[in-house]
């Protein structure tokens, strides 16, 4: 960016070329009052404060407005500058509550800071009379307008900032307030209550109902979802009492969801948190010293052959926990029957990924997404799953990007999308061979990428020869001409970046779906690239980090097979005790059926809710009860944990350090905010301990920073990663070397396995589909406002407002031929079980599906679920399942 | 068809009805004309004809100006001129009918004057009336006298001859054709339309839009309104012509709701240039191309503020936004836009029509052509007027208007709306152009002119445009949002008489900071009505403040209402008639007024006998009266010998 030079009061000024006359000032250190402006807001110019004088220009330009240009002279503190800007703030204070002493934005009000700066000392015009009542009803934060400037920041917020639009301004001249649509309560709006427009009311129009303010501040990484927000905990006398997000990195510039502003905080101080750890004496719980529950744990684990054993690490936990339950697994208790909830969710991404590029991650980063011209979101519910990259997503549209969404339901992001193709769940691969197909066809593809990258394309050439449109339409359901329309669309733009989540993973043939979006960007150049890629969004926090760190049965840290006997020996010489054959260890899908069947004895589980989580879940149910020993180890009395012979009560994120890496390979530090609740322990301690108590020398850390050297030593696409390092902020693997920067966008060169492979596939439907007696197709997905299994998120009071109970929805055609209307407490039946919850009749689901979420275990709904596998992969079919639906009270 | 062949046969249709052995009655069907009765004469007309089984040929026409004369009806019959009557009723009609069409009376004691060549004795020549005279018609060439429905009748008329200029010139040209007429944008700023086009033409970028503001909103003016419903093709052919020059292709008229009329017309306009090839996709089989959309207005005002209009346009809440970049550079959707307002662009197919030179003949030194004016207010003949700019004020409203009614002193006149000023009598001899209305504190504006009589308070006049302002305000910045505000309420405690010294001053600071604060033209005219008013009249705010006295008796909370003992014959019909019930007094008794009860709402002296003139209206001052009724005689001393 090349720079131009203006003269502010005489100072001569370098700025961007581009730069506002404010941002050229501001970035001079020259001081302009204003009270609409905001970086991540487009120019506005309604406050009127930070009128100048430019030599040559009529009247009082606003620096926010007005570009900077080469030689300009702009004076910032003329009288006729300094007249505008006392009479606006007259005005303004004429027009405002004066009770800035007991008001909530004493001291961090904008407006008392600029009337401040203007010398105002006393009220100039008399005062103007308005009276609002103050809405309520959002659970986190209120909306007082007889504060407001209506300086529009909110508004303005709302709809280029969040994309969501759920605030206007209303009414005009005096009368104009902020209002949502048909001026109803914010609860009875669109809002997403994500709280950026709170962020930035610069007086206390929008507050948030905490307003305390901390004492200290704690940067950390958000524990929900994969998007890794950076975020403040503020502290209070031991409890955090705040959060704001950090504005100074790359994945969140600030930014925040509901769940992570509002919902982080409470569940820490949850009363149902664990504090004591729990041994099961004759059938009940008893509190327990951490010496007598850990010697209990290592005696008893002691009992059982390495093929009778199975551990679930967690997602939710850290790296260096991760990275010592897998060690403790292979090393301690020898066996590599160790696995986490990734095989529920992405196993299919690193199966596709690694087939056809090498390595299954994320090959770009969320800064990317302003880059690419067409967004390809297929099978991602972006806007409920990763907020703050559903706000980017639309951010793009907003400035021009194209978007094609792929799905069922009329999600949030359908609204903006240029194209929505409505496929049948379960269709996925025909519609991106059916746009493959077109783009050959059409010669839309990029040769010469295709001839120096990739291989195999021949084949893939002719396996599309039975994707031809005809049967893609019969099959998908979407319109010949759509198909079309998006494959030019996505052909023809570029870079265009495909991003997927669960909707193509969650299959019985999820692989083939993930290995079908690779052949697409293959096809079209769109790898290695800004702005394109393949775009797995990973659910959890550290999910990508879980199965990073090994927490997988076919792998050690860094994805170094099992099965190889060099790695084997490696690991050996690195912890200093031998390990077990070079053979995979049993996949958590089969850990279940292992243990139903007695073969697994024992397990321990760490962070996880499988009760919820797996598919058929009563059978999962079962499964655990037939164990003879369980450890379980969590921050609540999960439905899991009740189960168990032996609870370990670990700490949330808030009370640990330690590293999340998130869904753009990205590690970032997690740091302690207060110290463990009650007689809590951090999850990286209790496994040192439980490894030290079985004999092992390798689990002797001072702490996360120590296993994390370890870590690098061990694992190369890790190699240059220190907490020293991460103080910076964060890095994106692979980082080999303590000199390399960390990798945003994968297979820029080649691919990790050299060259990219075309795969030929064909289309294989779901293992089971509706039929007469069970006519309706279930899927799942996930709410906004919970979080997986709601362990977290449904302790959230806040939260539960918004949704506090399970909603089957289910298109109003199929919920009339039922007779059901919105709100009838429903059974939903599929060959598994059954589940009762409450119908919520909408278009978006299409005729023929209904929608239930798994957050609430009230509505256990993965008890209808089917566990038939991926045979890559070995994740489940969550997406697709056959049910039947009965008011409840009628018979079936 | 080619154009030749559409214009040779429209001039046939037009000659042969000129010609046409049945005679041609025209009726005046604008709003105006619509509200003033023109429906239910119309089918006066029809039953008529029916009734002696008379053939004529009926077309509705737009309004020729003469609001004060509506309904309007001109009769042609074969060979004769057309002759204008005005004030027409239904009940009128069958007489007139009868009398001109069987009887061959003209009845010139119902004429208003005749059109055409020809005389008709005891008729003026319609457009030698004091009223018509002064007037140079351009903009509103074809209003009332062709059929607004019929495009042929606007090409017989050298309608799309413009076009078809413009066409064989470049477009480069064709911008510097527009910029030697000195043609200035007739929306009120006045900013030179070629120049404007110039700008947009440079601008880089394929996709280009104009766009015709029709969003009129001043109170009081309705200028677009009548050229719309009487003339739109001349508005749609400048609007081509424009296209042609700037290399746009899309285009919209922004026009108002409360414009039902004129949408209608507009509508049908648009049908018939897309049957004549002179809509869509090669014009004329030239390289221009225009695909033209009608964009119904909610009704604020501020959509008329460019910025606003094109915000409005793409769906969003219409609020301006600052410049630059300009609709020039980046307008709607980003795109390079020009606007300009219906005036102009119907004084564009002009200029092209009968060329530059011709144009510039017309106006001052700076302000060429002319301007329509919706002439309003405490006036003899209002109406809608087309001057040559440069004209004075005093030549509008007395020769023109005719004067202020009722003998009453002129007082003021508003030119510009609510973003002008109040001029006064000293102003009277003031050019009308762009310079000098602005040099007298006021502005051009669209083109309303109000005038005002001695009855009118200047204060509550401020008070009024700046009620609307205020109300009209979209909120955005703050000056505008508020300042107008707390000028509001300050003058609206002036007009109670709650004024205090200090806010004359206080006033004139505010409006300053406003103008200069405010982020559009909106917000930085609104002050003018006050700024003028106090320029020119302060001694009237100062009677308000200081004396608590309202000079025009306008103000009510400042006048009182009084029955002089000595007048009052205690008839009772004051009592009988007041809505308060605030007259006490009975049968012979002299009755009083209790000025706590009275409304102030003068029916009192609206229903005094005349020969008794017992009930006067007072401000600033206290008449001693009885405080309860007294025989009539007892409070007449020495009346009677």
């Amino acid at each position: 960016m090349s720079e131009i030079r203006l003269i502010i009061n005489g100072i001569k000024v370098k700025a961007n070329r581009g730069a506002t006359v404010l941002e050229a000032a501001q970035a001079a250190g020259i001081y302009i009052p204003t009270l609409c402006a905001d970086p991540d807001l487009e120019p506005y110019g309604s406050c009127r404060l930070c009128v100048v004088e430019i030599e040559g220009m009529r009247g009082l330009p606003t620096a926010c407005t007005t570009p900077a240009t080469d030689n300009m002279v702009v004076h910032t503190e003329t009288p006729a500058v300094n007249e505008v800007r006392r009479t606006v703030i007259d005005l303004l204070i004429a027009d405002h509550p004066m009770d800035c002493l007991t008001c909530r934005k004493n001291q961090q009000c904008e407006l008392q800071k600029v009337a401040a700066y203007l010398g105002i000392t006393e009220r100039r015009f008399p005062r103007t009379n308005r009276s609002f009542p103050v809405d309520t009803t959002n659970p986190f934060f209120d909306l007082d307008r007889n504060y407001c400037i209506l300086c529009a920041k909110c508004v303005r917020t709302c709809h280029e900032v969040t994309g969501v639009g759920a605030i206007d301004l209303a009414y005009r001249g005096y009368t104009a307030k902020v209002a949502t649509f048909g001026d109803k309560p914010f609860m009875e709006s669109i809002c997403k209550s994500c709280g950026e427009c709170v962020v930035r009311c610069p007086v206390a129009a929008l507050v948030p109902k905490e307003t305390r303010q901390p004492t200290r501040e704690v940067l950390t990484t958000c524990p929900y979802c994969g998007v890794g927000c950076q975020m403040y905990l503020g502290i209070r006398d031991g409890e955090i009492i705040s959060v704001r997000g950090d504005r100074d990195n790359q994945v969140n510039m600030g930014r925040l969801c509901v769940k992570g502003r509002f919902g982080a905080t409470e569940f820490i101080h949850h009363p149902e948190r664990l504090s004591s750890p729990l041994v099961r004496r004759n059938g009940e719980f008893a509190e327990v010293s951490w010496e007598e529950a850990l010697d209990e744990v290592a005696a008893r684990l002691r009992r059982y052959q390495p093929e009778e054993i199975a551990i679930l690490s967690s997602a939710k936990c850290t790296n260096e926990e991760n990275y010592l339950l897998q060690k403790l697994g292979r090393a301690v208790l020898g066996t590599h029957n160790i696995d986490h909830c990734a095989r529920l969710c992405h196993s299919p991404s690193v199966a596709g990924l690694a087939t056809t590029f090498g390595s299954g991650a994320m090959t770009n980063s969320i800064g990317d997404i302003k880059d690419a011209a067409c967004i390809f979101a297929i099978g991602t519910n972006t806007t409920e799953a990763h907020p703050v990259i559903g706000f980017e997503m639309k951010k793009a549209v907003r400035r021009g990007t194209k978007l094609i969404v792929a799905n069922p339901r009329e999600i949030e992001l359908v609204r903006h999308a240029d194209i929505w193709l409505r496929q049948r769940p379960g269709s996925d691969v025909a519609l991106l061979m059916g746009m493959c197909r077109v783009i050959v066809d059409e010669g839309l593809f990029d040769a010469a990428f295709i001839a120096e990258r990739c291989e195999n394309f021949d084949a893939l050439k002719s396996s599309l020869q039975a994707f031809d449109l005809d049967f893609v339409s019969r099959i998908t359901g979407v319109p010949q001409e759509q198909i079309v329309a998006a494959a030019r669309l996505y052909a023809t733009s570029r870079p265009a970046a495909i991003f997927y989540a669960m909707g193509i993973t969650q299959h019985s043939h999820g692989t083939d779906n993930v290995i079908a979006t690779a052949n697409l960007a293959m096809l079209t150049g769109n790898v290695g690239k800004p702005g394109s890629g393949i775009n797995p969004l990973r659910g959890q926090n550290n999910v990508q980090g879980a199965c990073d760190m090994g927490a997988l049965p076919n792998v050690y840290p860094g994805y170094q097979a099992v099965t190889s006997e060099a790695v084997k020996e490696k690991f050996e010489a690195g912890w200093g005790c031998s390990l077990p054959p070079t053979k995979p260890g049993l996949a958590v899908t089969d850990v279940f059926e292992a243990a139903y069947n007695g073969q697994i004895k024992a397990m321990y589980i760490m962070g996880e809710n499988p009760i919820l989580s797996e598919p058929q879940a009563k059978h999962a149910e079962e499964a655990l009860r037939r164990l003879e020993f369980l450890v379980v180890q969590d921050i609540f009395l999960s439905e899991t944990a009740r189960l168990a012979h032996i609870v370990l009560p670990g700490v949330t994120f808030a009370e640990k350090d330690g590293t999340f890496t998130n869904t753009e390979r990205r590690v970032q530090r997690v740091r302690r905010a207060i110290a463990p609740i009650g007689n809590a322990k951090p999850d990286w301690w209790i496994i040192c301990q439980i490894g030290k108590k079985m004999g092992s020398q390798g689990f002797n850390f001072a702490g996360p920073s120590q296993i994390m050297d370890e870590i690098a030593r061990l694992t190369p696409s890790y190699g240059g990663i220190s907490y020293r390092r991460l103080e910076k902020g964060g890095l994106q693997w692979p980082c080999p070397t303590k000199e390399h920067p960390g990798t945003p966008i994968l297979h820029t060169q080649a691919f990790t396995r050299g060259k990219g492979q075309f795969m030929p596939l064909e289309f294989k439907p779901s293992m089971e589909l509706p039929d007469d007696e069970y006519p309706l197709l279930l899927t799942t997905g996930r709410s906004l406002f919970h979080f997986h299994t709601g362990t977290m998120s449904r302790k959230v009071k806040g939260l539960n407002v918004f949704r506090g109970e399970e909603l089957v929805e289910i298109n109003p055609q199929d919920a009339e031929a039922l007779g059901i209307a919105d709100g009838d407490t429903v059974k939903v039946v599929s060959r598994r079980g059954e589940v009762t919850a409450k119908a919520r009749l909408t278009q978006a689901s299409p005729v023929g599906v209904v929608f239930m979420t798994f957050h609430f275990a009230e509505s256990p709904t993965n008890q209808l679920t089917n566990p038939a596998l991926d045979p890559v992969a070995r994740i489940p079919e969550l997406k697709v399942c056959a049910v039947r639906v009965e008011k409840n009270g009628s018979s079936g | 068809m080619n154009f030749t062949q559409i214009k040779n046969r429209a001039i046939a249709e037009w000659e042969a009805q000129r010609k046409s052995d049945k005679p041609h009655i025209l009726v005046g069907s604008a709003t105006c004309g619509r509200a003033a009765g023109a429906g239910p004469v119309l089918e006066a007309i029809k039953a008529t004809l029916a009734q002696h089984n008379l053939e004529a040929t009926i077309t509705q026409v737009g309004c020729i100006g003469l609001c004060y004369a509506e309904p309007l009806v001109d009769i042609v019959k074969p060979g004769r001129p057309r002759i204008s009557y005005g004030n027409v009723t239904p009940e009128i009609i069958p007489q007139l009918i009868e009398d001109y069409l069987i009887h061959d009376n003209p009845r010139a004691d119902l004429a208003l004057g005749t059109l055409g060549e020809g005389d008709i004795e005891g008729i003026p020549k319609l457009f030698e009336l004091p009223m018509l005279k002064p007037q140079v018609r351009i903009a509103l060439r074809n209003c009332g006298i062709i059929d607004p429905e019929n495009i042929n009748q606007y090409i017989a008329n050298g309608g799309y001859s413009g076009l078809e200029r413009a066409l064989s010139l470049s477009p480069e040209a064709v911008i510097e054709e527009i910029k030697k007429s000195g043609l200035r944008g007739r929306g009120g700023a006045g900013f030179p339309t070629g120049l404007k086009w110039e700008f947009c033409r440079k601008s880089p970028g394929t996709i280009k839009y104009i766009i015709c503001n029709a969003d009129e909103g001043d109170p009081g003016a309705f200028m677009d309104r009548s050229l719309l419903e009487g003339d739109p093709h001349a508005v749609l052919e400048g609007m081509l012509i424009g296209a042609y020059a700037i290399g746009a292709t899309e285009g919209y008229i922004y026009v108002r709701a409360e414009y039902p009329l004129a949408i209608q017309r507009l509508k049908l306009a648009l049908q018939q240039m897309a049957e004549y090839g002179l809509l869509g996709d090669n014009i004329l089989g030239s390289n221009l191309s225009l695909h033209l959309k009608i964009k119904e207005g909610a009704g604020a005002f501020v959509c008329g503020e460019e910025t606003a209009m094109m915000a409005s346009i793409e769906g969003k809440r219409g609020m301006p936004r600052s410049r630059p970049p300009f609709p020039a550079q980046s307008g709607l959707w980003g795109k390079p836009t020009n606007i300009n307002n219906v005036e102009t662009w119907a004084n564009v197919s002009a200029i092209m029509q009968r060329g530059a030179d011709w144009y510039s003949s017309y106006g001052s030194e700076k302000s060429k052509g002319t301007k329509t004016f919706a002439l309003a207010g405490k006036i003899n003949r209002t109406g809608l007027i087309e001057v040559p700019m440069g004209i004075s004020l005093e030549k509008i409203v007395y020769d023109i208007g005719g004067g202020i009614p009722g003998g009453k002193r002129f007082k003021a006149v508003q030119t510009g709306g609510p973003s002008g000023g109040c001029l006064p009598a000293s102003q009277l001899n003031l050019p009308v152009d762009y310079e000098s209305l602005t040099a007298a504190g006021s502005i051009m504006g669209s083109g309303g002119m109000v005038v005002m009589d001695e009855d009118t308070c200047i204060v509550d006049v401020a008070r009024y445009f700046l009620s609307f302002t205020q109300a009209e305000s979209c909120g955005k910045c703050v000056p505008c949002r508020l300042g107008t505000k707390q000028m509001l309420d300050m003058l609206e405690n002036i007009c109670r008489g709650q004024g205090k010294p200090e806010d004359i001053d206080l006033l004139l600071e505010l409006s300053q900071r406003v103008k200069a604060g405010s982020l559009c033209a909106l917000g930085g005219t609104a002050p003018n009505p006050v700024l003028t008013t106090i320029r020119y009249f302060r001694e009237e705010y100062e009677a308000h403040i200081k004396e608590k006295r309202c000079p025009a008796l306008a103000c009510t909370e400042l006048i009182s209402y009084y029955i002089l003992p000595d007048k009052c014959q205690g008839c009772g019909i004051c009592l009988r008639d007041c809505p308060a019930e605030a007259i006490a007094g009975g049968k012979r008794m002299v009755h009083v007024i209790d000025q706590d009860k009275c409304i102030k709402c003068g029916t009192c002296l609206d229903v005094c006998p005349e020969r008794f003139g017992a009930v006067v209206k007072v401000s600033g001052e206290e008449i001693e009266v009885p405080k309860e009724p007294v025989p009539v005689a007892a409070a007449k001393p020495n009346t009677q010998a």
